[in-house]
C-alpha cells in the first residue's frame, strides 16, 4: 500500500513541477513582450463601450464603483454606463438612482435572477460593439479601459481582454494572504494568455467584442461562476482572450477566513463542474493550450492539493501519534537532554528538494506578479500569511467542492 | 478572427526534459547526501570498534596493575548516537542492503561493548547496569515501541545503564546465539534481559528503573572485594 501511495505521491510531485516549469519557460520566452504603461496613452479610434455594474446588496461599495467609472480616462461619450439593481433589499436601488442624471448612466431595477441576468440585460438593452461588466466591489484604475481598449486596436482577432485584477485594500492578514496570492494570479494569468489558454475573464472589467456574444450567446448561470463558462464558451470556439496586465482593477476581498472559504469553494465548484460540462474539449488538439495545459493543470491542483494535505495531515498525524505514546509510557519525565542539532537528521529524500523548488518557483510568480502590478521587485510580507493560511484551508474548499459536485450541491455565493 | 490554435508540441517535449532532469538531479543529490549519511555512520562504527578495540587492550594492560586507572573514557560513547542514528536511517533511507550490513556491524559490536564492559563493571566495581533489550521489526510490535521509549528515557536518566538493543529477526550468528543462551521466542517481544533475569513483554518505567537502581547496588557492594583482587596481580586471571 504504502509503495502505491509514494507512486501517486511522485507523480503528483512530478506533474506540480511540469506545471511550474511550463510557466517559467513561458515566462522567460515571452518575458520581452511585457510591457507596463505608465501614464495615458492615446487611441487612433475610441469605440463606444458598455460596462454593466450588476449589484446585488452592495450599498457599501457600489457608490465608489461607479464614481471609480466615471473617473475612466475616456471620452465619456463613448462611454455607456449601466447600473443593474438585480433586487437589492438594502439602501443599493437608492444609490443607484442617485447617478440617473448623468447623461451617460442608465439605471435598471429587476427581480433578483442572479449576476448573470443582471448582465443579460445589460446586453439586451446595449448599443456598442464593446461589453465589459464591473463586480460592483471593485474599482477600475483611471487608465484601466484605454490600456484594454488599446489591445483590441492593435488586434483585431483579440476578442476579449481581462484586465489585472488586484486587491483594493488589505486591511487584515487574510487580505495579505489574498494580496500575494492575486499578485501570482496575474502572473499566471499573463503566462496563460500567451498561450492563448486564459479560462476565466474575470467579474472585474473584463472587456468583449460584442460579436462573442452575437455568436454565442448571452451569459449562463455557470454554476455560479458565468465568467468562467464564457471563457471555457470562447476557448471551446477558438475565441481569442488576452491580458492587459497594466489594466488594473482594484476588488474587495473577503476580510474573513469564513468568507474567503465561500468565495473560493463557489470558484473551484464553478472550475470542476463548467470542466465537466466542456469535458469534450480535454486533450483535443485543435482547442490548444487550453485543452492541453490549462484545463489539465486544474485538474491536477484539485486532486494534488486534497492529496498532498491529506498526506501531510497522515504524516503530523503520525507524529502526534508517536508523542502521545512517549507521554502515555513515561509520563511528564522531563530529562533534560542535551538537544545538538544534527545534520544527519535533515531530510534529503529527493521530493524535498522538488517542493523546494516549486516553491521557489511560486515564490517567483508572485514576485513577477507584484513588479507588474505595483512595478515593486521583491518579496512583500505577505507571502508569509500566504503560504500558511492557504496551505491550511485551501485544501478544504477543494475537497467541498469535489464533495458538492458528487452530490450536486450548489454552493451559495454569499 | 479565429485565434491560432498551434500547439507548440516542442516546449511540451523540453518542459517534460526539463522535469525529468530536475528529478534526476533530486534524485542524484539525494543519493549523494544518502551516502554521505552512510558514510558518517560508517565512520562512527569505525571509531567505536577502535575504542572498543584500545579499550580492550587498556583493560588487558591494567588488569595486571591497578583499576583507577580505569576512566570513564574505556566505554565508547558513541553506541546511543549510533543506534538512533542507524534507526533513522532504516526509516528513511529505506531498508537498502548497506543499512543492513552496518546494522549487523553494529549488533557485533554492541555485543562486544557488552562483553568488555561487564567485565571492566565485575572487576573493578564502576558502577553501571546491563539491559540486552530484543524486539523486532518484522511485524507491527507497539509494546516494542513503548518499551523502546521507557528504556531510552531510563538511559537518559543514568548515564551508567547501558543499554543494548538487538533486532529479533537479524541474520546474525552471535545475536542468534545471545537468542539461545537467554532462550528467548519471537513471541514474547519485546524481551528484556537484566541481570541475567529475562523480562517479557512490556514492563514499564517505574518498575525497570527500580530493577536498574537495584542493579547499582549490587555492582556497589562489590568493589571493597574486586580491588584486591585486581591490585594482587597473581589472582588476577
Amino acid at each position: 500500500m504504502a509503495s502505491i501511495s509514494s507512486v501517486i505521491f511522485y507523480i503528483l510531485i512530478f506533474l506540480s513541477v511540469y506545471v511550474q516549469v511550463f510557466f517559467f519557460v513561458t515566462f522567460l520566452e515571452n518575458r520581452k513582450k511585457i510591457v507596463i504603461r505608465n501614464g495615458k496613452i492615446k487611441l487612433a479610434k475610441y469605440p463606444a463601450v458598455t460596462i454593466v455594474v450588476s449589484c446585488w446588496n452592495e450599498e457599501k461599495t457600489v457608490y465608489k464603483t461607479v464614481r471609480s467609472l466615471l473617473n475612466l480616462n475616456y471620452p465619456k461619450n463613448k462611454l455607456k454606463i449601466f447600473l443593474i439593481d438585480d433586487g437589492s433589499t438594502d439602501n443599493t436601488w437608492n444609490i443607484l438612482r442617485k447617478f440617473e442624471k448623468y447623461p451617460n448612466i442608465k439605471v435598471f431595477h429587476k427581480e433578483n435572477g442572479g449576476k448573470y441576468t443582471a448582465l443579460n440585460l445589460g446586453l439586451e438593452n446595449m448599443k456598442s460593439d464593446f461589453f465589459g461588466g464591473l463586480d460592483a466591489d471593485s474599482f477600475a484604475d483611471p487608465e484601466s479601459l484605454i490600456r484594454i481598449m488599446s489591445f483590441f486596436e492593435k488586434d483585431p482577432s483579440i476578442m476579449a481582454v481581462a484586465p489585472s485584477v488586484t486587491i483594493n485594500d488589505s486591511k487584515n492578514i487574510v487580505q495579505r494572504a489574498q494580496k500575494a496570492e492575486y499578485h501570482m494570479g496575474i502572473y499566471f494569468r499573463k503566462m496563460l494568455g500567451f498561450l492563448g489558454a486564459i479560462n476565466v475573464t474575470p467579474g472585474p472589467l473584463t472587456i468583449f467584442r460584442k460579436k462573442v456574444f452575437d455568436d454565442l450567446g448571452s451569459y449562463r448561470h455557470g454554476h455560479n461562476t458565468e465568467d468562467m463558462e464564457i471563457a471555457y464558451r470562447m476557448q471551446k470556439n477558438s475565441y481569442k482572450i488576452e491580458h492587459c496586465n497594466d489594466a488594473y482593477v482594484y476588488t474587495n476581498t473577503p476580510t474573513t477566513i469564513r468568507k474567503l472559504y465561500k468565495q473560493r469553494l463557489r470558484w473551484i465548484y464553478g472550475f470542476v463542474n463548467n470542466t465537466i460540462d466542456y469535458r469534450s474539449v480535454l486533450f483535443k488538439k485543435k482547442y490548444g493550450n487550453f485543452a492541453f495545459f490549462t484545463l489539465p493543470m486544474g485538474i491536477i491542483s484539485v486532486i494534488s492539493i486534497p492529496y498532498l494535505f491529506g498526506r501531510m495531515i497522515y504524516s503530523l498525524g503520525d507524529f502526534l501519534y508517536s508523542k502521545i505514546t512517549v507521554l502515555n509510557t513515561i509520563g511528564f519525565h522531563f530529562t533534560i537532554k542535551n538537544f545538538n542539532f544534527d545534520t544527519f537528521f535533515i531530510n534529503m529524500q529527493s521530493f524535498a528538494f522538488l517542493i523546494v523548488l516549486i516553491y521557489f518557483l511560486i515564490i517567483f510568480s508572485i514576485i513577477f506578479g507584484r513588479k507588474m502590478t505595483e512595478g515593486k521587485w521583491g518579496l512583500s510580507l505577505d507571502v508569509i500569511y500566504f503560504f500558511p493560511i492557504f496551505s491550511i484551508i485551501a485544501p478544504f474548499w477543494f475537497m467541498k467542492a469535489v464533495y458538492n459536485t458528487i452530490l450536486s450541491k450548489k454552493p451559495a455565493w454569499r | 478572427m479565429i485565434m491560432n490554435n498551434n500547439i507548440d508540441w516542442k516546449k511540451y517535449l523540453i518542459v517534460f526534459l526539463i522535469t525529468v532532469s530536475l528529478f534526476l538531479t533530486a534524485s542524484y543529490v539525494s543519493n549523494y547526501f544518502s551516502n554521505q549519511k552512510i558514510n558518517q555512520l560508517k565512520s562512527i562504527q569505525d571509531k567505536i570498534a577502535i575504542d572498543i578495540l584500545s579499550s580492550e587492550t587498556q583493560f588487558s594492560l591494567l588488569s595486571e596493575l591497578s583499576c583507577k586507572n580505569i576512566s570513564d573514557s574505556v566505554f565508547s560513547g558513541e553506541l546511543g548516537e549510533l543506534g538512533s542514528k542507524l534507526e533513522w536511517s532504516q526509516q528513511n533511507l529505506g531498508a537498502t542492503e548497506e543499512v543492513s550490513y552496518l546494522q549487523k556491524y553494529y549488533s557485533l559490536l554492541e555485543i562486544k561493548d557488552y562483553l568488555l564492559a561487564k567485565k571492566i563493571s565485575a572487576r573493578c566495581g564502576v558502577k553501571s547496569a546491563f539491559i540486552l533489550y530484543f524486539y523486532t521489526t518484522a511485524e507491527n510490535c507497539s509494546e516494542c515501541e513503548r518499551q523502546g521509549i521507557v528504556l531510552t528515557t531510563l538511559r537518559d536518566k543514568y548515564p551508567e545503564l547501558r543499554v543494548y538493543s538487538f533486532d529479533y529477526s537479524i541474520e546474525l550468528s552471535a545475536v542468534k546465539a545471545m537468542l539461545k543462551i537467554y532462550k528467548i521466542k519471537d513471541t514474547e517481544l519485546p524481551a528484556l534481559v537484566l541481570d541475567d533475569e529475562l523480562l517479557t513483554g512490556f514492563h514499564p518505567i517505574d518498575e525497570l528503573e527500580k530493577k536498574v537502581q537495584e542493579s547499582f547496588k549490587l555492582q556497589e557492594t562489590k568493589p571493597e572485594v574486586t580491588p584486591k583482587k585486581i591490585l594482587n596481580p597473581q589472582i588476577a586471571p
